[in-house]
């Protein structure tokens, strides 16, 4: 048998809950041809110059080829369901100029400033009584699951009030989702029966998915509702409207991202302070920590690990290595915020941290859509989580993970707590 | 005791005891005090400013400010840690003594040191003539309260205003009055806007950016004289093609002088360009030589730059305020060889008539630009500057996410022009001159200067040859 690459072993489900010392590793070779042509980058410098180079595109049509790992040996390469059904470009899977308009166009929507600059923290009242309400459910317990009572309720209430999706509409989107992902390997075992199965059930999911948005903007087109995506049907602005297609994919997109990402990053705070109670205890006595201390938690246990659809369009020279023209790039940004020769003691938890300009929400055009919505979230759930939440323990250490390698998280958190505070 | 041990014994204890002054408590000056007390410094810090007021920052005071937004006094710096400081602030530094190693107070009091760090930054050219000057309605801004009278007047709304010198202050005040619906005239001595720093290739992009903006724009034009009413109040600019603008709010926006004149008599390398000082911040004395115990950083610095063949930059950029400063303050604290440089890469924004404008490099070391990104009709670009085929510079109209990249370009000597990008290419990327003009002739408004010497300053001491 060939031995596996630093990053193949990473991405091996059963590295799932520490990735870390394979990433380490693999920063050895801070640009990594992997056997499938694939080049992953796991250096922070590294990473940065790509996601600033102009040479490097996110869209997957002008990609000759398909950036998902390919399966060694026999059968036909395993493609992206996601990709294949959905055609439409997001914001995520293409280039300017078209990046730039749509990405403008959606922005005064959602993001807030400079447009409206109180878009974000008017949510904030809505987004504590959440919180509350959350943790007021868990009163009486004694065991808690952090993801399903806690770290998933939140975000998934919260995009659907911002986009204007139907609440009641949530537990479809829920399956569609976690069957895509489940479907979405870029590991060595990816070629397994298991996988190649999931494939089927998770191209159909995508679309229904898909249709469950285009009806959701029919609906809106006829009558016109609350929230981002009815606007976006509804409303010109300087430089028109998206088509319809392209305003299903984002709205896909949005949902999707909205809730994946930051349900991740969530349930990992909610773990990492389990295992370093002396940040904890920190941030019980010093609440105004959960600033720096967010963005700690999101470079020590990146939501998103690493990035897939993007590409060389020329030859690019980099650390010693040359990226030839239509080599799929991956950009692991899970190793790149414990790199080293950018953070000092990387693999320590440090709430203080300073300088900590880390990739957890990427750098660049790309740089997360929803960051300032995210950032709110978790820093109200996690600040509010150490405050109220007497003497928590983790159950299970580490707990199970889900199955996919980017959106990486704990499929649950088992905690025994003596009470909740008032 | 080793001579390493007895170095570093002196380094500990300067740290725990010795006596540091600051002159100029503004950015650069706040920043050094902060880095000082992070790197360990306890012994006593003096920080003194002729404003009465504890640091605020600037560039607010030309955009929010204007505008109204914010008010004039809520632009004070965010204070990174303690810096447990005698601050001595409202009164003025007018001497230095190095043999004694004292500064001198325009109270008379005198203030030892055993480092001193220059922070005095520059100050508005006013209008050259007095009188003129010293009607109402005319201003210059620099500081606090010229933005709050100045946002005063536009709150009125006066009947139209005119700027003086079309640098990135004076455009910047322009797009305010325009997004007040005040009228505005600009006149501006050189071809357009921006030229100075930015070259006439893009000066014509910013001119039109102000027409399309209801700016009346006059370039190649000066203004000769400034006419007041009976009560004093400016009314009327004549400009030197004979022609006339009536308004009742002039802001002369001529660029800055460097405050060096304190240092009459100290025997610095201070002149008109500034103090010279080497990469790590320490200043030279009239015969180049470097000296141990004073500093300088912020605008009123310049030193050589590694990337720009060693010419000495005066920068007058907000980063480099801050990170010159942290760097001076680094090695004061330090000997060899502990010490650090501050090589920067310059680097400017300035936000007006709606486009974020942000440079890196140094575009005027460059003779030839090209687009290398985006549209210029729609006004988002990145364009690149280039010198015999090496990338110097860039500038971005609402691009300025790609400005790391060109920066890393520029930082290893990059090609000219630069490899084109995979997508969003400019219909025409090839390279034409970039349109600075001629050196030799000061612009009011630079933003990075090249410092060669001026020969009629000269001061140093020329040893006799001895046979
Ligand atoms: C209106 C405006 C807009 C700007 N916009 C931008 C921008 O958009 N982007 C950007 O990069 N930069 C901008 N700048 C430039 C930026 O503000 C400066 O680079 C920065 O302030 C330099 O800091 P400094 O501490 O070196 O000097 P200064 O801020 O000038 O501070 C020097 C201080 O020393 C005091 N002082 C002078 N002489 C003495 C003395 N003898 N004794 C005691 N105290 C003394 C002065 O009164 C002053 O308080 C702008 C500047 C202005 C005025």
């Amino acid at each position: 048998m060939v031995e596996e690459t630093p990053w193949q072993q990473a991405l091996r489900y059963a590295n799932r809950a520490n990735p870390y010392p394979f990433y380490e590793e693999l920063r050895k070779t801070p640009v990594a041809r992997q056997p499938d042509g694939t080049y992953v980058v796991s250096t922070y410098r590294e990473i940065v110059a790509l996601l600033h180079d102009p040479r490097v595109s996110s869209d997957p049509r002008k990609c000759p080829v398909p950036a998902v790992a390919r399966a060694e040996g026999p059968g036909e390469p395993v493609a992206e369901p996601i990709r294949e059904v959905l055609t439409e470009p997001n914001i995520i899977t293409c280039d300017p100029p078209e990046h730039d308009r749509d990405r403008r166009m959606m922005m005064p929507h959602f993001a807030g400033p400079p447009h409206e600059p109180h878009l974000i923290s008017d949510l904030e009242p809505d987004i504590r009584r959440i919180v509350d309400g959350l943790l007021d459910e868990m009163k009486g317990k004694t065991r808690i699951d952090a993801v399903d009572d806690f770290a998933y309720p939140l975000p998934v209430r919260v995009i659907c009030k911002v986009l204007g999706v139907p609440l009641e509409d949530e537990p479809r989107f829920h399956h569609w989702i976690e069957t895509a992902l489940d479907a979405l390997d870029f590991g060595p075992e990816a070629a397994s029966e298991e996988i190649r199965r999931r494939q089927a059930g998770a191209r159909q999911a995508v679309r229904e998915f898909g249709q469950f948005a285009a009806d959701l903007l029919d609906r809106y087109a006829d009558q016109p509702g609350p929230g981002m995506l009815s606007a976006l049907v509804n409303e010109d602005g300087p430089e028109g409207r998206m088509s319809k297609g392209v305003l299903a994919s984002n709205a896909l997109l949005l949902i999707f991202a909205g809730h994946e990402t930051t349900v991740n990053l969530i349930a990992h705070s909610v773990l990492t302070l389990l295992r370093h109670p002396d940040a904890l205890e920190k941030l019980r006595r010093r609440p105004e920590l959960i600033v720096p201390g967010v963005e700690e938690l999101l470079r020590f246990e990146s939501s998103v690990q690493f990035w897939h659809t993007r590409s060389a369009l020329e030859d690019i020279d980099i650390a010693g290595t040359t990226i030839p023209k239509g080599a799929p790039i991956f950009l692991a940004y899970g190793s790149a915020n414990r790199d080293p020769e950018r953070f000092t003691d990387p693999d320590a938890l440090d709430l203080e941290r300073r300088d900590n300009q880390h990739l957890g929400f990427s750098q660049g055009i790309h740089f997360c859509f929803g960051a300032p919505l995210a950032r709110l979230e978790v820093q109200v759930a996690v600040g509010e989580f150490a405050r109220r939440v007497e003497n928590p323990r983790l159950v299970e250490d580490p707990p199970p993970y889900r199955h996919n390698q980017i959106f990486r998280g704990p499929r649950h958190v088992l905690v025994d707590i003596d009470g909740i505070r008032d | 005791m080793t001579l390493r041990a007895t170095v570093a014994e002196l380094v500990r204890e300067f740290r725990a005891s010795g006596r540091i002054v600051i002159v100029g408590a503004s950015l650069a000056g706040l920043r050094a005090a902060e880095t000082l007390r992070d790197e360990g410094f306890t012994g006593s810090l003096t920080i003194i400013g002729d404003e009465p007021y504890e640091p605020y920052d600037r560039p607010p005071l030309s955009k929010q400010v204007l505008k109204g937004w914010v008010p004039a006094d809520h632009t004070k710096l965010p204070r990174m840690r303690e810096v447990d400081a005698d601050w001595r602030l409202g009164v003025a530094a007018t001497g230095l003594d190095r043999a004694t190693k004292q500064v001198r107070l325009a109270n008379g009091e005198l203030i030892p040191y055993d480092r001193l760090l220059i922070a005095t930054g520059t100050r508005a050219r006013q209008w050259p003539n007095p009188a003129e000057a010293a009607l109402h309605g005319v201003h210059t801004i620099r500081s606090r309260d010229d933005a709050a009278q100045l946002q005063k007047e536009l709150a009125e709304p006066p009947s139209r205003v005119l700027v003086i010198g079309a640098g990135f202050i004076g455009s910047e005040v322009a797009s305010v009055c325009r997004e007040l619906g005040i009228p505005v005239t600009v006149v501006e001595r050189g071809a357009a806007p921006l030229v100075g720093a930015l070259g006439g290739v893009i000066g014509e992009i910013a001119a039109q950016l102000q027409r399309d903006h209801g700016v009346d724009l006059r370039c190649g034009l000066g203004v000769s004289s400034l006419e007041g009413d009976p009560g004093g109040h400016v009314r009327r600019a004549h400009l030197s093609d004979g022609s006339a603008v009536d308004a009742d709010v002039v802001v002369a926006s001529l660029g800055s002088i460097r405050n060096v004149e304190w240092l009459e008599g100290s025997g610095l390398a201070a002149g008109f360009w500034g103090v010279g000082c080497d990469a790590g911040g320490r200043a030279f004395d009239i015969n180049g030589v470097v000296t141990d115990s004073v500093y300088v950083a912020g605008d009123v610095a310049r030193a050589p730059h590694v990337l720009y063949e060693y010419q000495f930059l005066a920068m007058e950029h907000w980063d480099n305020a801050v990170l010159g400063a942290e760097t001076a303050a680094h090695n004061m604290v330090n000997l060899e060889p502990h010490y650090r440089p501050h090589l920067l890469l310059p680097g400017f924004w300035s936000g007006q008539f709606g486009v974020n404008i942000k440079s890196v490099g140094v575009p005027p070391f460059g003779d030839e630009i090209a687009f290398t990104q985006g549209s210029v009709a729609e006004r988002r670009f990145a364009a690149a500057y280039g010198r015999r085929g090496r990338i110097v510079a860039a500038v971005t109209f609402d691009h300025g996410k790609w400005l790391e990249y060109y920066g890393k370009l520029i930082e290893q000597s990059g090609p000219f022009p630069p490899p084109p990008p995979g997508w969003d290419q400019p219909p025409d990327m090839k390279p034409m001159p970039a349109e600075f003009p001629d050196p030799r002739v000061p612009t009011a408004i630079p933003d990075v200067v090249l410092t060669g010497h001026a020969p009629s300053e000269r001061t140093a001491e020329f040893r006799p040859r001895r046979h």
